[in-house]
């Protein structure tokens, strides 16, 4: 039995790559259907003489890890809906202070409490503007185990590059599903570490002066630099500014560090494109669904193709574009009423073209759902 | 070290009215660490949102101005993360007690190693005088134009009832106290809280008849006695100053620690 | 190989999950198949219906939940009147009589097993019910070997029970010859 094999939950995957990237820092509050990542953690993190925390709430739980993350650790929390809604204003604080961290958020159905053990996808436009104010973010995803392991990685990976809190959007089936993973061998994913400021002691250090490349050397607090960290607009000490050329400054750096890399950010499957006519997009679990569909009618020669998005924040435009380009239409499968679908209307050449199978109850979308759109669009009955 | 060496001077003059008492309490908290002898590297001083908060800005410290009410989660990930860092946590009424009344209650329970330092002018300054917590019944403000109806928190009550293991209270007036207790909360091994009794002159003094900023901190020298004084046994309405509670019970870093040690044997 | 696709179905706190988890992961980790188990549940921790679907195969499976199942087990009257009419025509439908009155004639092989008597004559103790219904299903059918099982058995038990699990599988596996 090879030891790297395992049968867990995607819920687990996500723990064991978050400590593959060297995180040794969690803060959460239980909620359902996340919950597992705060256990797996719980035990975890202590035996590598990492660092958990279980908070007062979802608020407290991201302070938390940000302020840690200031001190020079890979960091994580882990939530679902409403814990999401709660960390909004502190993810606003992260992205504006460019502290690396991931905040995962495994959806669950409906708004509001919803319902906690079933699954959904309404969060996407959430992940996307839930704080308030302009900003840019980076949302990733995936549909499988093998997928949530290199993504979890790549999140990590990101938040560090970039200086960003980057989300990971998992769906409650995903997270609670069991199926075979491979846990990669160290040092077969290539992992991002901390970029620190090589400015000595004594040198007037400028925290949030970016470098040519546009990336932000750190100096962890306790380190030899004191500055000054805040989530007003600030000038390059980090302290704080109304001086509109640095709030202009201050707003363009910190979307364009992340809309100008949207290619190199995406990441996307594609399956059956090249001569596809019927284009499905997905992401998360709904992937699976739609993987299914394209899966048995290409057995029956029929030109499908699906485009799986694992970058869903910031939208990658020009793929979807290039994709979908001789598409004679595009289906897009979510799990909530139409929130990536509003996205991809705006990339292709016919929106009118472009159509919505969906499931917002609760219930997994089945290939069967998807199917029956396929047939009213091709003009059949259901 | 002196006392200029601590403070970031480009910055000044400091932002607050004449007359408040936050620039006293500045002061007094200095006073209290360049007595302690700490280096300035070892030193995080974390705010949240609020006159006070703005604290954070002139000392040269590593500083993080955070979001409103949530200080304490900020500083529990830094002292979890790096324990051998001192903790510094300075709030306002409300920054402390309403918005973040729970992190404050939690964090006191938990006893991780900080010192929360409650700035209590009793009034919302920096949004231009609403009522907080701890404005108390009767109080005038922006929002109780008609006066108060809200019953204000005791802030020693309710840090002892959360289990802080250094509870203290004194005020703007009695700056050698202040930072004798202000040191001693400091140099304490868990969570301390030192509820700071200050002068809002442009607010809560105004909305309220208390006269100028002298006028108010001699209300404080006149309305104040240390804990267990005869004159408190005359006159129950003074308010008591002094450490209430000074205890050593085991610190959450420490305790983390033998988490670690089982965890690695298990 | 033939697709299987199983729905284990009963009420909380009955073990069935674990059980689904067991025979998922014997197939995967120790039979190099492929298989998903997922599942669905109220928020009660104990009480409420209980479901997990497994599909065991040796190609990629997608879809991981079961709509009609090959084989369904039921372990409460409620799982019974929910899920019985969704078992695939020619299927395996097992059943507890302890816990299952069954009422329906469906197009499946029928098997009532007295798996909860058994446990409680033999061992006395109700804890291991589900693995006897595990063992009955693998004496009923032979997707996944005894052996697999009890590799998983041994590194998900702890030692002081593995003993009387081991034993309710065997009694499971019994049952379900007897009734094959």
């Amino acid at each position: 039995m090879n030891e790297n094999l395992k049968f867990i939950q995607g819920n687990e995957v996500c723990v064991e790559a978050a400590l593959y990237t060297g995180l040794d820092f969690f803060a959460g509050y239980p909620i359902t259907p996340s919950t597992e990542i705060m256990e797996h953690m719980a035990k975890r993190l202590p035996k590598i003489g990492g660092k958990f925390l279980q908070m007062e709430d979802e608020i407290a739980s991201l302070c938390a890890i940000i302020g840690a993350s200031l001190t020079g650790h890979k960091v994580m929390t882990a939530t679902s809906g409403p814990g999401f809604s709660l960390m909004q204003e502190a993810l606003g604080y992260a992205i504006v202070a460019e502290i690396p961290c991931v905040i995962v958020n495994v959806q669950r159905g409906g708004s509001s409490t919803g319902i906690p053990t079933h699954v959904g996808q309404g969060d996407v436009m959430q992940a996307r503007w839930g704080t308030h104010g302009d900003h840019a973010i980076i949302v990733m995803t995936a549909s499988n185990h093998q997928d949530v392991f290199a993504i979890t990685v790549d999140a990590f990976n990101m938040a560090e590059t970039y200086r960003t809190p980057v989300i990971l959007l998992f769906d409650e089936v995903v997270g609670h599903m069991r199926e075979r993973i491979f846990i990669p061998k160290k040092g077969e994913i290539s992992l991002v570490e901390r970029l620190r400021t090589s400015v000595k002691r004594g040198v007037d250090f400028h925290p949030y002066l970016p470098r040519e490349d546009g990336r932000l050397p750190i100096s962890d607090f306790g380190g030899v630099h004191r500055y000054n960290v805040t989530g007003l607009v600030h000038d390059m000490w980090g302290f704080p500014s109304d001086n509109p050329k640095i709030a202009y400054g201050l707003v363009r750096h910190l979307v364009d560090k992340i809309q100008n890399n949207t290619d190199k950010i995406a990441r996307y499957k594609e399956y059956y494109l090249e001569d596809a006519k019927t284009i499905l997009i997905s992401y998360g679990s709904a992937a699976r669904s739609a993987l299914h569909v394209v899966e048995n009618r290409r057995g029956r020669g029929e030109k499908l193709g699906l485009l799986e998005l694992q970058t869903l924040w910031p939208f990658p435009h020009s793929l979807v574009q290039e994709k979908c380009a001789d598409a004679k239409y595009v289906v897009v499968v979510e799990m909530n009423t139409g929130q990536i679908l509003q996205s991809v209307k705006i990339c292709v050449d016919r929106p009118e073209r472009v159509f919505l199978a969906n499931r917002i109850d609760g219930v997994f979308i089945t290939p069967t759902d998807i199917r029956n759109i396929l047939r009213l669009i091709e003009g059949k009955g259901v | 070290m002196a006392i200029k060496d601590y403070i970031r001077e480009r910055f000044f003059p400091h932002i607050w009215c004449p007359g408040c008492g936050h620039g006293m309490v500045l002061n007094g908290l200095l006073r209290a660490i360049e007595k302690i002898g700490l280096d300035k590297n070892e030193i995080v001083m974390v705010s949240g949102i609020g006159c006070s908060a703005r604290i954070s800005g002139y000392v040269d410290f590593h500083t993080m101005h955070t979001i409103h009410g949530r200080a304490l989660a900020f500083a529990t990930g830094i002292k979890m993360s790096r324990p051998e860092l001192k903790l510094i946590v300075p709030m306002g009424d409300g920054d402390a007690l309403a918005i973040g009344g729970n992190h404050f209650i939690h964090a006191a329970r938990r006893n991780m190693d900080m010192t929360a330092i409650v700035i209590n002018n009793r009034v919302y300054g920096m949004t231009g005088g609403q009522f907080s917590p701890l404005s108390g019944y009767g109080t005038m403000s922006t929002t109780s134009p008609y006066s108060n109806i809200d019953h204000a928190f005791d802030v020693v009550e309710l840090s002892v009832a959360a289990g802080a293991s250094f509870v203290g209270r004194t005020t703007t007036y009695h700056a050698q106290q202040m930072a004798d207790i202000l040191g001693q909360a400091i140099i304490h091994k868990g969570f301390s809280v030192v509820e700071i009794m200050s002068q809002c002159p442009t607010y809560f003094g105004r909305k309220n008849r208390l006269g100028s900023a002298i006028d108010m901190l001699e209300h404080f020298k006149e309305n104040t006695t240390p804990i267990g004084s005869k004159a408190k046994q005359k006159n129950p309405d003074l308010i008591e100053r002094g450490i209430f509670v000074q205890k050593k019970i085991p610190e959450y870093c420490d305790e983390y620690k033998k988490i670690i040690e089982r965890a690695v044997k298990d | 190989m033939e697709r299987h696709r199983l729905v284990f179905s009963g009420s909380g706190g009955q073990g069935i999950i674990t059980a689904a988890v067991i025979l998922a992961e014997a197939a995967v980790l120790h039979e190099n198949l492929i298989a998903v188990q997922t599942q669905s549940y109220g928020a009660e921790a104990r009480g409420g219906a209980t479901r997990s679907d497994v599909i065991i195969s040796d190609s990629a499976i997608y879809f991981p939940k079961v709509n009609q199942p090959n084989v369904l087990i039921c372990l409460s009257q409620e799982a019974y009147n929910k899920f019985s009419p969704i078992i695939r025509p020619g299927g395996l439908l097992i059943t507890d009589t302890r816990y299952v009155k069954t009422y329906m004639k469906v197009d499946a092989r029928q098997r009532e097993l007295p798996m909860y008597q058994t446990v409680m004559e033999k061992i006395g103790k109700p804890i291991v019910f589900n693995i006897c219904m595990l063992g009955a299903l693998i004496g009923l059918t032979d997707f996944v070997k005894s052996e697999s099982v009890k590799k998983v058995l041994k590194t998900r038990i702890p030692s002081d029970f593995l003993e009387i699990n081991e034993k309710a599988l065997d009694l499971g596996i019994k049952l379900g010859n007897a009734y094959k």
